[in-house]
């Protein structure tokens, strides 16, 4: 076990680089630069060519890229152009807050979905079957920023039950049952598609499961058919729904992206997409490795996770 | 088959209803009294008025900082802040402030003649000690500064290198507001988020994108603030920020989106409208193209329905402009009628110039600032241009892709592109964007090579004059001239909104379109 994870943990350098590479190569190539961004109308070349000077953007292309890297081994991500503080202390100012409402969106669309898709799996054609089918469905088509949107019309403006936005209350508050009240929305709508996405596949691969011999022959046995489900099929259905919870990780942190503007979520998803704006290359530079970074370690738990459970994987 | 998932899943179910219940059991809270909740359009990039360059900024520092000079309520016209008089020479190279005596900084520092002259050598001279807390993106405001020097401990004087009109002016803009030495000191390049200056608010509290908070300094020079504080609070998405105006989460809401005005109709809500120092237009390229005929200018401006847009797809959220300079620099303003909408006369001008079915690349700008409703604005004038014979076609940019296309020029590139100014000065926009030595390649922002000597030199010459009937006079001739030469389609000046809830009292929007807080009272 110790040398699989050593293995992966190898692995997951050159895709490190990689990312330095591309995110510095795209960040180069899309047109306009900070200076641009920051004048504004104002951004005549002199103006232009004096702020790059300042900001140290007039070296080559190969320079900036290697003092970039060789300062992030150091643990110095640099300073952004637009908030004028280091980049490392937003990016971890925020990542508190991206992490909360990931995680708590991670964790229902795994329960959820996995709770969903076995019920439904376990009366197959049934009313719970088909109720679950058509919710996921819905789920899994409608927008999340609209049913945020929608969610906040309802809940907030008319029914005044929940916050519109923000993470915590501007007055009292604070404490836990707050943010509580400010995560549900949002954590209920960023999970709902990754929800419906575990649901259908822990239907299929239980629905497979369930024709396999060895729940027959514990069924014969008499095994009580909750027993059966619950500790003896999913069990065994788990080893292909973990993977895609790796994947779902992933899309709960991107799709936080939206849901973070539309709730005002003081999240690096909002910080990325203001400072891709803004053309504040070293806050998306850091940015992107640093949630792919979280991305990467993310599925390396999984993989282990998923050898531990099924020995065969490791060979 | 027994059922112990259905049990389960009920008792779930309840778990997770009584769950909600709970969270939802304490009635919202309405914010408290004399504290003033603002919803921003996005989060502040620094509290370092040298630092910053977007008005969404502005809106903050105001209230933190005052200048040497600021603009009277209601108008762009300057009247004394922290300098309670002064002196310009003949020659208008020479401006001597007189300092007001006994005020502090938030900090605690002394305001006097050596502060001034350290505010702004850390802005200009790039080896003082602390210019490294910089950039400095709009010190090029004040580059006609030859030398500052403190005569004794309350006078202040200024040398130009060459007479400069809109001087004044731009001190009471916020890249002329007045920092404290001793905390940029302090906190180096953490200024920014540590500010310190002598405004009617002091700063409190800065949580990333949640709320900047500001309470009330009660040693303020020109007077103690209504209210105790201000929270700022960035809230990007302009439906959200509707949303949190609805539902009582904010008191002050700026920006209405056109199409959310009607929700603050009803009682409880007040609108506040203000026009500000804003012109939308058309760069035309003079230079090649159908636009090198002043004709074909003309039946552009003729024939783009301008009411339409306003009112239509701006939704009276601007007025009709009617030349380059908005009428909000009440003073320099000349006051002309607008191009009418006239398709049969733009139909008669495209047919004297032989310029009939004319075809047109007109850039479009995705958004951007002052920009308002760019890509519906773009849509329609396409489809009132084509209706008396152009034929256009849209290219549309990304804002910081946009402006590296228009910026250095149309020629090559496009006949036609979008663009908005927000200025101080009536000075500014045509000085930097009319004149012949104004054209990209000599640095400055005349995009579509407009040349008239006339106009060349009406703003040369109100550029030196320190008079300012004299300017006036100056300015108004110029715009005639610009009308009658139609290098742009004026198109709209934005009229700023706000929205308020009836608890809030003695809030106005500035022509200036910053946002002062000072009187502005809450029960």
């Amino acid at each position: 076990m110790g040398g699989y994870i050593l293995r992966r943990l190898v692995s997951a350098v050159p895709v490190l680089i990689g990312i330095t590479v591309i995110v510095f190569v795209i960040m180069a190539l899309i047109p306009g630069d900070p200076a641009t961004a920051i004048l504004g109308s104002y951004a005549t070349p002199e103006n232009v060519e004096r702020l790059n000077r300042h900001l140290g953007l007039d070296r080559p292309l190969w320079q900036q890229y290697f003092v970039w890297v060789g300062n992030l081994l150091q643990g110095d991500f640099g300073r952004s152009f637009a908030l004028n503080r280091p980049v490392l202390d937003e990016i971890l100012d925020r990542f508190g807050a991206t992490l909360v409402l990931a995680g708590t969106a991670f964790v229902l669309c795994s329960v959820v979905g996995i709770v969903a898709g076995t019920v439904s799996a376990a009366r197959q054609y049934g009313f719970a079957d088909k109720a679950i089918t058509a919710a996921v469905i819905l789920g899994i088509s409608v927008p999340s920023f609209f049913l945020g949107m929608m969610m906040i019309l309802l809940f907030a403006v008319h029914l005044r039950w929940l916050p519109v936005s923000g993470m915590y209350s501007m007055f009292g508050g604070g404490d836990l049952a707050d943010l509580a009240r400010h995560l549900a929305m949002p954590a209920i709508a960023l999970s709902l598609v990754a929800t419906g996405v575990v649901a259908r596949l822990t239907r299929g691969a239980m629905l497979e499961v369930l024709r396999q011999d060895f729940i027959r022959t514990a069924r014969a046995k008499g095994v009580g058919e909750g027993r059966v489900i619950w500790a003896h099929a999913l069990r065994a259905a788990m080893v292909s729904v973990i993977p895609v919870l790796g994947i779902q990780a992933g899309f709960v942190l991107s799709g936080a992206v939206y849901i973070e503007i539309v709730f005002q979520w003081p999240g690096v998803g909002r910080m990325l997409v203001d400072a891709i704006l803004r053309r504040d290359i070293l806050l998306v530079q850091g940015g992107v490795v640093f949630i792919a970074a979280c991305y990467v370690g993310f599925n390396i738990v999984v993989d282990v996770a998923q050898a531990w459970l099924d020995p065969r994987i490791k060979t | 088959m027994s059922f112990p998932l259905s049990r389960r899943a009920a008792g779930l179910l309840s778990a997770a209803f009584l769950a909600t219940s709970a969270l939802t059991a304490p009635a919202l809270a309405q914010t408290p009294p004399s504290v003033l909740v603002v919803g921003q359009i996005a989060e502040p990039q620094a509290l370092d008025p040298h630092a910053v360059t977007a008005v969404n900024d502005f809106r903050i520092l105001m209230n933190l900082y005052d200048g040497l000079v600021r603009y009277a309520p209601g108008t762009l016209e300057v009247e004394p802040a922290l300098a309670e008089a002064w002196e310009i020479s003949e020659d208008g190279t020479v401006y001597t402030f007189t300092l007001r005596e006994g005020v502090t900084f938030h900090d605690g520092a002394a305001f006097d003649a050596e502060a001034v002259v350290w505010n702004f050598e850390r802005m200009l001279d790039e080896d003082h000690p602390y210019h490294f807390t910089g950039p400095f993106p709009l010190s090029f405001f004040f580059s006609v500064i030859e030398g500052v020097e403190a005569v004794d401990t309350h006078t202040v004087r200024f040398t130009l290198s060459e007479p400069f009109a809109p001087f004044l002016s731009n001190l009471a803009y916020p890249t002329g507001l007045i920092v404290s030495p001793a905390a940029v000191q302090e906190h180096g390049q953490e200024f920014g988020r540590n500010p310190s200056g002598t405004g009617a608010f002091r700063f409190q509290e800065w949580r990333s994108n949640e709320r900047v908070t500001l309470v009330r300094n009660p040693e303020h020079w020109d007077g103690m603030a209504a209210s105790e504080a201000v929270i700022f609070r960035p809230i990007t998405d302009a439906n959200t920020r509707t949303a949190e105006m609805l539902s009582g989460g904010i008191d002050i809401m700026v920006e209405v989106p056109p199409v959310a005005l009607s929700r603050f109709d009803g009682p409880g809500f007040e609108i506040v409208e203000q026009a500000g120092p804003h012109v939308w237009f058309l760069i035309l390229n003079t230079r090649e193209g159908p636009f090198t005929d002043v004709r074909v200018r003309q039946a552009a401006n003729y024939a783009i329905n301008k009411s339409a847009l306003v009112d239509d797809v701006l939704e009276g959220t601007a007025t009709v402009a009617s030349g380059p300079t908005p009428p909000a620099f009440a003073w320099a303003y000349a006051g002309l009628d607008p191009y009418p909408f006239d398709p049969d006369r733009a139909r008669e001008l495209l047919a004297e110039a032989d310029a009939e079915g004319a075809e047109i690349t007109f850039y479009v700008t995705e958004g951007g600032s002052g920009m308002l409703d760019p890509v519906p604005m773009g849509t329609a004038i396409q489809a009132d241009l084509a209706a008396v014979g152009f034929d256009v076609t849209i290219e549309t940019y990304e804002w910081n892709t946009f402006l590296g296309r228009v910026n250095p020029g149309l020629e090559g590139r496009a006949d036609m592109a979008q663009m908005a100014w927000m200025t101080n000065d009536p000075d500014t926009l045509p000085f930097l964007a009319l004149r012949t030595d104004a054209f990209p390649e000599a640095g400055g922002f005349n995009s579509g090579y407009y040349s008239n000597p006339e106009v060349d030199a009406l703003l040369e010459a109100a550029r030196v004059s320190t008079d300012q009937d004299e300017r006036a006079r100056l300015y108004k001739e110029m715009q005639e001239i610009v009308q009658q030469d139609a290098p742009w389609v004026f198109v709209a000046n934005w009229v700023q909104n706000a929205v308020t809830t009836d608890r809030v009292a003695n809030f106005a929007l500035e022509p200036s379109f910053f946002l002062l807080l000072k009187d502005v009272e809450k029960n």
